[in-house]
């Protein structure tokens, strides 16, 4: 077998696989998985509406995504992607309401303080780990708790004690009529743009420029790369720091796109965590969360159709929706095992 | 009947390349059989054939006269084959028995049964001598008793047949001679060994017989007495090697590094290189001769830059580079082979071609303004793999998938391309074949005679004496004499090494045979 059509087939039965024990979940708890996946089908595919929807919901999903992958390209665990995303929404929404600019600017700027935001979130961890040693994991899940609470009391004081913010000005707005028009006047919007746009940053960075050699060294091997003389420290820092940004972006999407203000939350988005899942699907390549962020975000919405349209409970929904995304990651799994040993082979 | 193991004509490909071609290795009953070949000659998917790892493409293995089908290490161990292999596989936070029995516990009423295990395990150490306390933990232990332990865990599970995987890679000059005497008891117990190396001196040393391979062709077999070691490296390199290298007395000029009082201490803050002078000339091969551990290592890293200076000045073609970045240092001329090749000299994970450019990577052409040029990278790879004579599938390939010593020349190509005025080259044969060995060294000399100055830093005494034109000897983190090859010897150095001063020598050693005689007597 080519290893073409090993890396299609793999993934391809994969999810079969999900959809056969899901479907035996859902005939053991009384439900018809036939009826059930067609209402999956249909929330994913089933209308022009229901496409752009989908394709909405995957924005946030591959900017999380290449937050969490580009830290890891650099021998970092960011777990911190949800705390920067909220802060990244906060900041995008903030922009958009608070100041009065043409659309040429305003927008650009409202994308910028949500990267920015995020950055810094992303950077406090990466100082913490590149002068202290602090281990970046818990300094980030820390980090998003501080940002969940820190942006509602923010939420709170701007708004006069409200729980959410003003709606941003239109000139902020990532929503578009056209492409609302397109798909049977869905929320979709922009932001998709803006995400493909940052696959190309990433996959840029990367493989092209000076700076990303270096942090792939160091992410593979920081002590050769300290005796070729690379920055280590520095090369930590702007890898949190370009990572945050991304999951900032992210937070935008939502802020300037799908909800137009940020509401006071109890809990997490979800968002960010998903992330880790989607880089680890796409091997923290930026075409591979692309894969991994449209087989979450459309799987994600289109179950939202499954309690309507087939009466399946959503809880008996989620479990199978984490079956198919279990199942995908094993086929991954198992790839990297058939990759490696084949390798081996051809070492000895 | 007189052979134990017989691997018939085995052939064994991966994918086009074939690692193994035609190899015949007969095992007598209760010998020390050598199976000798260059890194990367097949030796070890030989024995992986063996020990049921890889099936083979061709050929027969009998085992005491029966064909065997050997499809999985149980089948192996089953016929009472067991392997010690070179990376040790054991639980570093369990203790030695329950390391022996994992995966075969012997249970007492559903519970394991330590007590009789570690009985046993105590039994079969004694009979052997390998003398392994059963309790102990292997974090607590040495390299050489971790590797006993090894060789513990095949005897217990009935090995009569021990392959042994590069034994002597990670051990000590006196674990090595302890392990050659427990060889040696095994025989005598009626058991019957293959070791796997590329040192001569150990088939010499303790091998009834030697089976040659190269570049996975078998060569034949020999009969070690009626052997010597040039014919063996000439049997495992297909052409003449010298031992001693050939070069030309030096002319060295100007001084290019000149260490002043330096103090470095460790990780702990302990001092390391307590005052330490040092000068290395133009056109001249420094060695550094000393036993592990004496400051070699914080030495260089401390001219490199890699580590802080506590006091003292380093400087490299008349600039003071104390305390200066390693990029800085690197750039002043110098070129730096590191102690550990898979730490600090690749990134295992990059392509040849990326780590030929490791330290040039953010110059002109290789990148401008960010940029990479990835095409003039890879043109500069296939230029060093040619003049160094990288055996790699091309520069794409992860520099992982390369031979010990193929990474070495790697790394030797990048530094010395670089043109360096000063080339530090610290232990830059370790764990080679004397083929890859005699290459490193002529590059060494060659930079010499090029007017370059190099510092070589080794453990291995007959290195340090062949490449060196002045052997600066170091002991506890100063240079207690600086003497040349041709007017020292082995012992005068040895006893330098060990902290001696030429002066008291000649009392020294007067005391040492007094010692001696004393023991005698006793006895």
């Amino acid at each position: 077998m080519s290893n073409r059509f090993i890396n299609i087939l793999v993934p391809v039965v994969s999810i079969i696989l999900g959809l056969i024990v899901g479907a035996i979940v859902m005939v053991f708890s009384g439900y018809d998985p036939i009826k059930a996946y067609i209402a999956l089908w249909n929330g994913i595919f089933g209308s022009p509406y229901a496409m752009g929807e989908t394709i909405r919901q995957i924005s946030p999903y591959i900017l999380a995504g290449l937050a969490v992958a580009f830290a890891f390209r650099t021998g970092l665990f960011n777990i911190g992607v949800e705390g920067q995303l909220i802060v990244g929404w906060f900041a995008a929404a903030y922009i958009g309401m608070a100041v009065e600019l043409p659309a040429i600017i305003h927008l650009p700027l409202a994308l910028l303080a949500a990267a920015v935001a995020g950055a810094l979130w992303g950077l406090i961890p990466g100082i913490l780990k590149a002068r202290f040693g602090v281990h970046e994991v818990i300094v980030t899940i820390m980090m998003n708790y501080i940002a969940l609470h820190t942006v509602n009391a923010l939420i709170k004081s701007i708004s006069g004690g409200s729980y959410k913010t003003e709606k941003i000005h239109e000139t902020a707005s990532l929503r578009s009529e056209f492409l609302s028009n397109l798909t049977d006047f869905s929320t979709l919007h922009y932001g998709i743009l803006v995400a493909l746009a940052m696959v190309i940053v990433m996959w840029f960075i990367l493989e092209k420029t000076k700076t990303g050699f270096e942090l792939k060294s160091v992410g593979f091997n920081d002590q050769a790369s300290q005796y070729a003389g690379m920055n280590v420290k520095k090369n930590i820092v702007l890898s949190m720091l370009i990572s945050g940004a991304f999951a900032g972006l992210g937070g935008a999407m939502e802020a300037l796109g799908t909800f137009g203000n940020i509401v006071s939350r109890s809990a997490f988005t979800g968002i960010g965590f998903d992330g880790i899942a989607v880089a680890l699907l796409g091997a923290n390549t930026p075409l591979g969360v692309v894969f991994g962020a449209s087989l979450f975000g459309s799987l994600t919405y289109g179950a939202g159709n499954m309690p309507n349209e087939a009466g399946v409970p959503i809880e008996i929904v989620s479990i199978v929706i984490a079956l198919i995304i279990l199942f995908v990651a094993s086929g991954y799994i198992i790839r990297v095992v058939l990759s490696k040993m084949s390798k081996k082979k051809e070492a000895k | 009947m007189e052979y134990v193991i017989e691997m018939l004509n085995i052939r064994k490909e991966f994918g086009n390349f074939v690692a193994n071609d035609n190899i015949t290795l007969q095992l007598k009953e209760g010998e020390i059989h050598a199976l000798l070949g260059e890194n990367g000659a097949g030796k070890s998917t030989l024995m992986n054939v063996l020990f049921g790892l890889y099936q083979p493409d061709g050929g027969e293995i009998r085992v005491r006269g029966k064909t065997a089908a050997i499809t999985d290490p149980n089948v192996a161990n089953n016929l009472g084959i067991g392997m010690v292999h070179q990376h040790f596989m054991l639980v570093e936070n369990l203790t030695v028995t329950e390391n022996i029995i994992l995966g075969n516990e012997p249970k007492k009423m559903g519970m394991i049964n330590v007590k009789a295990a570690a009985k046993k395990v105590a039994e079969i150490s004694k009979l052997y001598g390998l003398d392994v306390d059963p309790y102990a933990k292997i974090e607590d232990i040495s390299v050489g008793m971790q590797q006993r332990v090894e060789i513990l865990k095949t005897l217990y599970r009935g090995a009569e047949i021990l392959i042994f995987d590069e034994p002597t890679a990670s051990l000590t000059p006196q674990e090595i001679s302890e392990l050659m005497a427990i060889m040696k008891k095994l025989i005598l117990e009626g058991k019957s060994i293959i070791i796997i190396t590329h040192k001569l001196q150990e088939i010499m040393d303790v091998s009834d017989r030697v089976t040659v391979i190269r570049k996975g062709q078998g060569i034949g077999t020999v009969i070690t007495a009626e052997s010597n070691p040039e014919e063996l490296a000439t049997l495992m390199v297909g052409r003449q090697v010298t031992f001693k290298t050939e070069k030309t007395p030096s002319n060295p000029t100007e001084e290019v590094l000149r260490v002043e009082n330096l103090v470095v201490e460790d990780y702990r803050g302990i001092p390391k290189v307590k005052g330490l002078n040092l000068s290395v000339r133009k056109g001249e091969i420094v060695g550094i001769a000393g036993i592990d551990g004496n400051g070699q290592t914080e030495l260089i890293e401390a001219i490199t830059g890699l580590r802080k200076v506590k006091s003292g000045r380093v400087i490299i073609d008349n600039k003071d580079v104390t305390g200066k970045k390693p990029r800085q240092i690197t750039e002043t001329g110098v070129g730096h082979i590191p102690q550990d090749r898979h730490k600090h000299g690749l990134v295992l994970d990059f392509s040849v071609g990326y780590n030929a450019a490791l330290q040039t990577y953010y110059q002109k052409p290789n990148s401008k303004n960010g940029i990479m040029n990835y095409k003039v990278i890879s043109e500069k790879a296939k230029e060093i793999i040619d003049m160094f004579d990288v055996r790699t599938q091309g520069e794409h390939e992860p520099a992982r998938a390369l031979s010990g010593g193929n990474q070495q020349k790697l790394i030797i190509g990048r530094e010395v391309d670089r043109n360096p005025d000063l080339l530090i080259a610290a232990l830059p044969t370790r764990g080679l074949d004397v083929g890859a060995i005699e290459f490193i060294h002529k590059r060494l000399i060659e930079q010499r005679d090029n007017g370059k100055a190099v510092l070589l830093l080794s453990f291995e005494l007959d290195e340090v004496m062949n490449v060196s034109d002045r052997i600066a000897v170091i002991y506890d983190g100063e240079i207690v004499d600086t003497v040349v090859p041709s007017e020292t010897s082995e012992q005068e150095l040895g006893l330098l090494m060990a902290g001696h001063t030429k002066d008291e020598m000649p009392i020294v050693v007067e005391e040492v045979g007094l010692k001696e005689g004393g023991d005698h007597h006793v006895k």
